[in-house]
């Protein structure tokens, strides 16, 4: 097409090195191609994994809970430590979707889709750690409330129900939101694929047209989706939060924890973002989508949420010594200097101390240090819950409730297993649907004009 | 009367173009047009004339019934077996909020999913009888239907806007 000229012309153009239309097509669909050898040796790796935590699952489901480390004081161990990280996770892909969408943040169009693909696998992930924590997964369904023989309902002043309501409502409206959204892109798949491909396309595109009338309701149904979605992603968090902040034992017990714990996800989850996108833009050559001018926002939003996720830390600290309670003191110096010294230094250092290196334009710019730095930040957030759920648990108010817990190996490689089940549905997203939002990254394109002067009827 | 009607379909490259054939359209009396946008361009939708979206009107309600449902069931279910836990009362609506939140965002999710589908007249299941796969990639289209003997004005109307792509629609199907 002969927009190329004048789709230069525009300078604050967010995607200057695209041209056309036509080109996203091309470029976004050329993606759902045959796969590389690189995308067969990581879906293998992590295929490989997911084996790995069925066979760690099923040793637990054989022998019982108790070939996990979790047992008196630490009831709370690598499960639940790993079920608040995969939760936090998915949060940024909410953020970035709904909120800045709200916002109208010019940055997001490109990232989105993967964000949001990142959440729904991400709430998938964290959604079997709480079937492997209770044990007996086949009396899972106790969970939720359901007519029975005894009358019996679940206790709905207590937070882990709320967590249920929450996170399923949070699955359901994530995964709805992310299919919504992909509807009109799944369409273009359609017109480009072939064969099987293409009957699954049109399955699942619905007949999407693209007619004004589909449009029409499709744009407001999406603002709506989205204006429901900001408040679900701040309560998830806040719920989650709840399940330690409504217990009272010391490093939990604080009414800081709902904020502290949104701004900590949306921390964890735009490093998440980063650490999957810059290797999906590399291997897909997705440069001209996925411009240093995104990958400095979302630096600038890490640096922000660390700046709020740092304060928490402190005023924790502060508030146990400022209120001379002797327990919650001990309970704080111990997170320092006690058992635990390695996990909270190492939480220190990877989210308070290396995204300080963010202040800098050069580290924002530069795609390898990002890199570097979102692996820290993952590993520094995972480091954030064991401190919360585990240190806290091993030094409670009795001395004989004080232990140190070890995870064991069948939770160790369910923890590596978690990884791999969130990867394998990554690979395979990145196989069958388009990662950037097609649609929505032509609204920035400049249009496609006869004459000269823009159309503007109102 | 689809046998005495026709429909042309027109794609365009520039959505200048398409706005304002069908401004010149509405201007000579057609009234079936139908827009085909690879993303939504609010100047075709503000030339054909669309008003608010009845989609809130779901949201609205499928989110009303949520919290209600919410409250209703975490209140029976207390009432149901009364039994003291904690020291707090039955009914501990404070508790309970956060049940009906959830609640009301789901529904509210879910009515606003299905509202969108009944409105938009989703999934579309019949074969497209006309059609430019281009529309999903970089093209505007726009189709018209009207009695055979109408469509040749139209069709003159198309073609000063100069279309890529100028198709005709023998079953002439109205546009739904």
């Amino acid at each position: 097409m002969a927009t190329a000229t004048e789709a230069k012309g525009r300078g604050a153009a967010p995607h200057p090195d695209v041209a056309s239309y036509s080109d996203v097509n091309r470029d976004i669909l050329a993606i759902l191609q045959r796969p590389g050898k690189g995308w067969w040796v990581l879906f293998g790796l992590a295929t490989a994994g997911v084996g790995l935590l069925f066979f760690a699952w099923g040793i637990q489901l054989v022998r019982g809970i108790g070939v996990a480390g979790i047992t008196k004081p630490v009831g709370w161990g690598v499960y639940i430590t790993t079920f608040v990280f995969w939760v936090g996770i998915a949060h940024s892909g909410t953020l970035v979707s709904a909120v800045l969408f709200l916002f109208r943040a010019p940055w997001r169009q490109s990232i989105y889709r993967t964000a949001e693909a990142m959440t729904v696998f991400a709430v998938m992930t964290a959604g079997l750690f709480p079937l492997i924590h209770v044990g007996r997964a086949w009396l899972a369904y106790w969970l939720f409330p359901y007519p029975n023989s005894r009358y019996l309902w679940p206790n709905f002043r207590s937070p882990l129900v709320w967590d249920v309501f929450a996170v399923t409502t949070y699955f359901t409206v994530s995964a709805t939101f992310f299919y919504l959204g992909a509807i009109p892109d799944i369409a273009a798949a359609r017109e480009a694929a072939t064969g099987l491909r293409k009957k699954f396309y049109r399955f699942i595109s619905l007949g999407w047209r693209g007619t004004d009338r589909e449009w029409h309701h499709f744009g407001k149904a999406y603002i709506f989706l989205a204006a429901l979605a900001t408040p679900l992603v701040l309560s998830v968090h806040s719920v989650v939060s709840w399940d330690f902040a409504m217990g009272i034992t010391p490093g939990w017990h604080a009414t800081i924890f709902a904020p502290y714990f949104v701004a900590g996800a949306i921390f964890s989850g735009m490093a998440m973002v980063i650490t999957l996108t810059i290797p999906l833009r590399k291997v897909f050559g997705l440069e001209a989508y996925l411009t240093t001018k995104h990958y400095d926002a979302m630096a600038k939003l890490i640096l922000t949420t660390s700046l709020i996720v740092m304060y928490a830390y402190l005023t924790e600290f502060f508030m146990a010594w400022y209120s001379g309670e002797e327990i919650e003191r001990t309970s704080f110096w111990d997170r320092l200097f006690g058992s635990y010294w390695w996990a909270t230094w190492i939480m220190l250092t990877c989210n308070g101390l290396v995204p300080i290196m963010l202040w800098f334009k050069r580290v924002r710019h530069s795609i390898p240090a990002l890199f570097v730095i979102s692996i820290f930040i993952n590993i520094g957030m995972w480091f954030e819950r064991f401190v919360i759920i585990v240190v806290s648990q091993h030094h409670e108010y009795m001395p004989f409730a004080w232990g140190v817990y070890r995870p064991s190996m069948v939770e160790m490689a369910i923890l590596i297993g978690s990884f791999a089940w969130f990867s394998f549905w990554f690979l395979i997203f990145c196989r069958l649907l388009p990662p950037v939002a097609i649609a929505e990254l032509k609204e920035v394109l400049p249009a496609p004009m006869r004459r000269k002067e823009a159309v503007d009827h109102g | 009367m689809a046998d005495q009607g026709g429909g042309v379909l027109a794609s365009f490259d520039f959505l200048d173009s398409t706005v304002d054939a069908i401004h010149e359209l509405k201007d000579a009396g057609y009234k079936n047009l139908r827009a085909y946008m690879p993303f939504p361009d609010h100047h075709i939708e503000e030339a054909l004339g669309y008003g608010e979206s009845p989609v809130r009107v779901w949201t609205l309600v499928g989110g009303l019934t949520g919290a209600a449902t919410g409250f209703a069931f975490t209140i029976f279910t207390s009432m149901d077996w009364p039994l003291v836990t904690g020291g707090k009362p039955i009914v501990s609506i404070p508790a309970y909020v956060v049940i009906a939140f959830e609640m009301a965002i789901l529904f509210g999710a879910l009515a606003t999913l299905i509202g969108l589908f009944v409105l938009s007249r989703l999934p579309h299941i019949k074969p497209i009888m006309i059609y430019d796969a281009e529309f999903m990639s970089g093209r505007f289209g726009l189709y018209v239907t009207a009695q055979r003997e109408e469509l040749d004005e139209a069709r003159r109307i198309l073609k000063r806007h100069e279309p890529s792509l100028l198709s005709e629609d023998p079953e002439g199907a109205h546009v739904q």
